[in-house]
């Protein structure tokens, strides 16, 4: 299983608990975490399905920068960290 | 009692009261902003648009005047195709704001329109829960020479709906100058002749499409009056938009953003001069609204109770809103002041000078 946790700073606008998914893409473990809060999927993804500008993914210590396909493939046991990406200020 | 919403850099205020008594009563979404919001005519439910700075545009609706909130989908555009005439268009197909919204007429109950920015067009069918991108206008080739002006994109933040038919739908874009279509958006004519845009090249300063209104209302009685407050000047279309006449710069500036007008009178307009357009603030630092009362042949300045020294504030597009009442005039600034008159404009009593920037004004029925 694969670990997907929404940051405090997403759930204050839709609440949802960390999820436990299936093993796949990164992109198959989002979408199965939003089943849970179908609201947060466009918290997270813009129009085009891809990770908003202003919002950061992890996969275990490493954040993902192709915000496009993420397509990466996730492990058994990896976790996903889905926070809201500080720019300056 | 009168109730004003207030959409801010901070949240939504609801202010109530009646003469020079007005209070700050509810406080909603605090921190976020709100870039947009609507009061429903035919049903009293209110609309909320939010465009939070990580998680994009979001829309939420109360059916209780603000008791409950619940979330609705918000515009968005599709998937943008790879190929074919749009596949290298450069603007982003994301909404990153909800500039406007209006109400279908009354005999469409459930008929919404959103003007975004980019500059798209959604149409919602059922109150809001879904959106669909209109894309005859998206998609016309004239929308890729639309600009940006002050923004990244451009923007649609104008959209009126005739009262005698639901299928007549006019739209200002800055950068784009006035669309109409008179077949419920299956095709669009643009509208806006007559207008000059004195910051194009000489060749193309007469081009409707580089147009850059700031915004267009519409006399609800006589809907084929429209006044618009533009870059460069003021307009005003006894045509429904097929001609606009040129209205001759008041003091102290025909530059300014906000446009109201008297739902009834046909002859009678609000506007806020600033100090074109590198400045943008009241024309020596002294706030006054401009009241026409003959078409714009002539105009009144009106000062009292508004400041007059040191005034820095600038009253943006949808920041000058009148109450049903034809009488009760709110006004409010990018730096946090709210003013509202009782008598049309002349006189005005200060609320707050502390709010955070003001987006967006509507008074609830």
């Amino acid at each position: 299983m694969v670990t997907v946790e929404f940051a405090a700073s997403l759930r204050r606008h839709v609440d949802c608990a960390p999820q436990n998914v299936a093993v796949g893409s990164l992109r198959a473990a989002l979408e199965a975490a939003f089943a849970a809060a179908p609201e947060l999927r466009h918290y997270v993804l813009d129009d085009q399905g891809n990770i908003r500008k202003h919002v950061a993914v992890f996969v275990n210590k490493t954040m993902v920068t192709d915000r496009q396909n993420l397509s990466q493939r996730l492990a058994s046991g990896d976790s996903v960290l889905v926070i809201q990406a500080l720019t300056g200020g | 009692m009168q109730t004003l919403l207030v959409a801010s850099r901070k949240g939504l205020f609801v202010v109530r009261g009646q003469g020079a008594l007005w209070d700050i009563s509810a406080h909603h979404f605090a921190g976020d902003p709100v870039s947009q919001v609507m009061v429903d005519p035919r049903n009293g439910h209110w609309y909320a648009a939010l465009r939070l700075g990580h998680f994009g545009v979001k829309l939420r609706k109360s059916a209780d005047q603000g008791a409950h909130w619940t979330e609705l989908n918000a515009p968005a555009f599709p998937v943008k195709p790879q190929d074919g005439p749009m596949a290298e268009d450069s603007t982003p197909w994301n909404v990153e704001m909800i500039w406007c919204l209006a109400a279908g007429s009354a005999g469409q109950a459930n008929t919404l329109w959103a003007g975004c920015m980019p500059a798209g067009l959604f149409k919602s069918e059922d109150a809001g829960q879904s959106w669909a991108l209109n894309r005859a206008l998206w998609e016309n080739p004239k929308r890729l020479d639309w600009l940006g002006g002050g923004n990244d994109f451009p923007g649609m933040h104008s959209v009126l709906v005739d009262p005698r038919n639901p299928d007549h739908i006019t739209v200002a874009v800055s950068c784009g100058g006035v669309w109409q279509t008179t077949d419920g958006g299956c095709s669009w004519l643009l509208s806006a002749d007559g207008m000059k845009a004195d910051y194009m090249p000489p060749e193309s300063a007469h081009d409707p499409n580089a147009q850059d209104p700031h915004r267009m209302v519409q006399c609800a009685a006589q809907p084929d009056v429209l006044w618009l407050q533009h870059h460069c000047g003021l307009y005003r279309s006894t045509n429904a938009g097929q001609h606009w006449q040129g209205i001759a710069a008041p003091a102290p500036s025909g530059f300014g953003f906000a446009v109201a007008c008297d739902p009834l009178d046909p002859l009678r307009a609000w506007f806020v001069p600033a100090q074109a357009d590198t400045h943008r603030y009241a024309v020596d630092g002294k706030m006054v609204v401009n009241r026409t009362d003959d078409g714009g042949v002539s105009f009144k300045t009106f000062t009292r109770g508004l400041p007059q020294a040191h005034a820095y504030h600038l009253v943006y597009r949808h920041c000058l809103e009148l109450a049903p009442d034809r009488n009760t005039l709110a006004m409010s600034s990018t730096t946090g002041g709210l003013w509202i008159s009782p008598d049309a404009g002349e006189q005005w009593h200060g609320v707050s000078r502390d709010l955070p920037p003001v987006a967006a004004l509507t008074w609830v029925a």
